[in-house]
């Protein structure tokens, strides 16, 4: 089991205001390494799912945990230093520059300043931000501002980068940069878990991928055993052919 | 400590770049002091400097009128302006309207003749009760009313001042010629004017002693009044930014990322209420500043800082803690930073006028005075005005601090449940 970067077993939630969205006795493992892509239409649930792997909210029942140890638990946030996360939403502070940013978040993320100032100095160059390094977000351009809320996420070298829709909005240029450093640190151990409305990304970074609806995993495994298994030629066909055509938001 | 180092570094740098938030933190404050001092400093000197210009419109022609008009200036509170006795009731209206002056008198044209009457008639009942032949004591004598046209935007409580002043002034001019009756009903010569001087203006003076804990003589001026509430008003106005950051800070999702990361939310907690306690010491260290060295040099009296340097830093700390808590409350509670900056600062305004910032807790109506109690600052400006008027000591400011430091204590228990309620912590 040690070897499992996620592992959530019989995992029940609900919202009380929204009995849409819920999940009962979801199962769910992801080895250490992987590159594991959920995927689901608009409300079926991969946000949630993110948020109960970071802690963000509890589960009634079952357990998460990443590297073994339970996520969730109340007062305990050594088990945070292990994973990373990049909300869909632009989540740092918009006044302030991309090394203000990451020295508040370094510090925030439990490193020193030394090992912040150092990180920030790495992060900015190869993310391709050294240049604005002192200038305000709240100025930057769509792709700039995606890949500060990425430099973010890694600030700690996290065992597990839990990404929501890291490339939402951004230019091709940016998507396939946030790829390539995706892939890059993925090569150095980190275990990624990632979502997306993108289907094409699942093939350019996922090797192993689930796909989520109305609260559960409707087929998981590798790209190419998926596709024939369901006999599709394409992911998109795949996804259409266990998802449905009708509206779901 | 290096997360909370980083933290408050954070929140000051965000402080720093809002520029309307500090403008609101500061420069207002600032002029409305100004204003407000200057303002009431002019109200407190209006017996000295600045007069209430009045219209006297005479229409008797006895001397009695011409001693009421010089016993209404010796009163000091008017500038007085003649206009001749034709003048109509509506000349006279439409000369106030045309803001001539603020005020009108008219006395009447029997004046003279009816005061000497009811003089002659009061010296009788004298001289009856004295035992003495007086022939008037039965007549009943019915003086005309003066009338006084006033500007309506005149308050009531400056037309209760004036309105003793000239009864002050009537009754002088009735009690004189009522001796001078009296004298040469006895006498059959007139009253000598030394004696009517000794019998008239000899007013027993009226010795104004504040009563300070400390025992100190210094006489309360506007800028003990105005400086230490308008502080407490910016305080509490920190609202906008600190409301609006907290507001913007869940929206943006920074508190989302926050949570994730291996740190206790109350560091960001705890270094929101330092930095911001630090921006409220600062509000008050400009604005009694400005008191101290720039209020004389624009004509305003300079403030007394308390002796006690200590209770003054401690009641500060803790008006600026209860002003930290209640604007992190909103920015916890509020959906939206217009919602934040629109009722905060309403809320602010109302708990000022409840407080008794804005009209003093002893003029208020009874049912005010109780509420008054829950206004976090009543208790800041009782316990600053006991430090600047009464010249007490940090003990004589406990019972104010005590129930303030109460309900900040509330304030950062409900911060805690909504901040709990929206997941955040």
């Amino acid at each position: 089991m040690a070897d499992l970067a996620v592992d959530i077993q019989n995992l029940t939630f609900s919202y009380a205001e929204d009995a849409g969205v819920h999940f009962a006795g979801l199962n769910l493992q992801i080895p250490k390494g992987e590159r594991f892509g959920i995927f689901g239409p608009n409300g079926a649930g991969k946000t949630t799912l993110m948020s109960l792997m970071t802690g963000l909210i509890s589960a009634e029942s079952g357990s998460i945990k990443l590297l073994g140890q339970p996520i969730g638990v109340k007062k305990d946030k050594a088990v945070n230093k292990l994973f990373g996360f990049v909300p869909q939403d632009f989540s740092f502070y918009q006044e302030l520059s991309p090394a203000e940013n990451l020295e508040f978040f370094g510090a925030w993320a439990g490193l020193t300043k030394k090992q912040t100032d150092q990180r920030t100095t790495e992060l900015l160059e190869v993310l391709g931000l050294q240049d604005v390094r002192n200038q305000p977000v709240e100025k930057f351009s769509g792709g700039m501002k995606r890949r500060v809320n990425l430099a973010i996420g890694v600030i700690h070298n996290p065992d597990i980068l839990i990404l929501d829709e890291p490339t939402v909005g951004v230019d091709v240029q940016t998507r396939h940069a946030i790829i390539d450093y995706l892939h890059k640190i993925n090569d150095a151990g980190t275990t990624l878990v990632y979502t997306s409305h993108q289907l094409s990304e699942a093939e350019d970074l996922c090797n192993e991928v689930a796909l989520i609806d109305d609260g559960q995993i409707i087929a998981q495994g590798g790209l190419d055993s998926l596709m024939e298994k369901y006999n599709q030629p394409t992911l998109e066909g795949l996804f259409l052919n266990l998802t449905g055509k009708q509206y779901r938001d | 400590m290096y997360k909370l180092k980083a933290t408050i570094i954070k929140d000051i740098r965000i402080l720093l770049r809002d520029k309307v938030g500090i403008a609101l933190m500061f420069i207002m404050p600032i002029i409305l002091v100004v204003i407000v001092t200057s303002i009431q400093n002019s109200t407190f000197q209006l017996v000295n400097k600045n007069r209430i210009a009045m219209m006297v419109c005479n229409r008797d022609t006895g001397k009695l009128s011409t001693q009421l008009i010089q016993s209404i200036d010796k009163i000091g509170m008017f500038k007085l302006v003649n206009i001749p006795k034709s003048e109509s009731e509506e000349s006279i209206k439409n000369r106030m309207r045309g803001k001539d002056a603020l005020l009108a008198i008219v006395i009447p044209a029997d004046y003279t003749q009816k005061i000497t009457a009811k003089a002659k008639n009061v010296s009788g009942k004298a001289l009856n009760s004295f035992g003495l032949n007086g022939d008037t004591a039965n007549k009943k004598i019915s003086v005309n009313p003066l009338t006084m046209y006033f500007q309506p935007i005149l308050q009531q409580s400056y037309r209760f001042s004036i309105n003793g002043a000239l009864r002050s002034a009537l009754q002088i001019v009735e009690s004189r010629e009522t001796l001078r009756q009296l004298y040469f009903a006895i006498n059959e010569k007139p009253l000598p004017e030394a004696l009517e001087k000794d019998l008239l203006n000899n007013q027993t003076n009226i010795n104004e002693v504040p009563v300070s804990i400390s025992g100190g003589t210094i006489m309360p001026n506007a800028s003990q009044h105005n400086v230490p509430a308008w502080t407490i008003f910016a305080m509490f106005f920190i609202i906008i930014s600190l409301g609006g950051s907290v507001v913007r800070e869940k929206l943006s999702g920074s508190f989302i990322r926050l949570k994730t990361l291996p740190t206790d939310f109350m560091v960001a907690l705890i270094s929101k209420q330092i930095t911001y306690l630090g921006v409220t010491v600062l509000q008050a260290v400009v604005i009694f500043s400005m008191g101290l060295w720039l209020f004389p040099l624009i004509g305003l009296p300079a403030l007394n800082l308390p002796s006690d340097y200590l209770a003054l830093l401690v009641v500060t700390l803790v008006c600026g803690w209860c002003a930290v808590s209640y604007a992190i409350c909103m920015g916890v509670y509020a959906h939206t930073q217009e919602q934040a900056n629109g009722f905060g600062a309403v809320s602010i305004v109302i708990l000022a006028a409840i407080g008794g910032l804005l009209v003093p807790s002893f003029a208020m109506p009874d049912g005010f005075k109780t509420v008054a109690v829950f206004s976090p600052l009543h208790w800041s400006i009782e316990a600053y005005y006991s430090l600047f008027l009464e010249g007490g000591k940090l003990k004589d400011v406990i019972p104010n601090l005590l129930p303030l430091l109460g309900i900040t204590v509330l304030i950062q228990l409900a911060a805690y449940i909504g901040l709990k309620k929206k997941n955040l912590i």
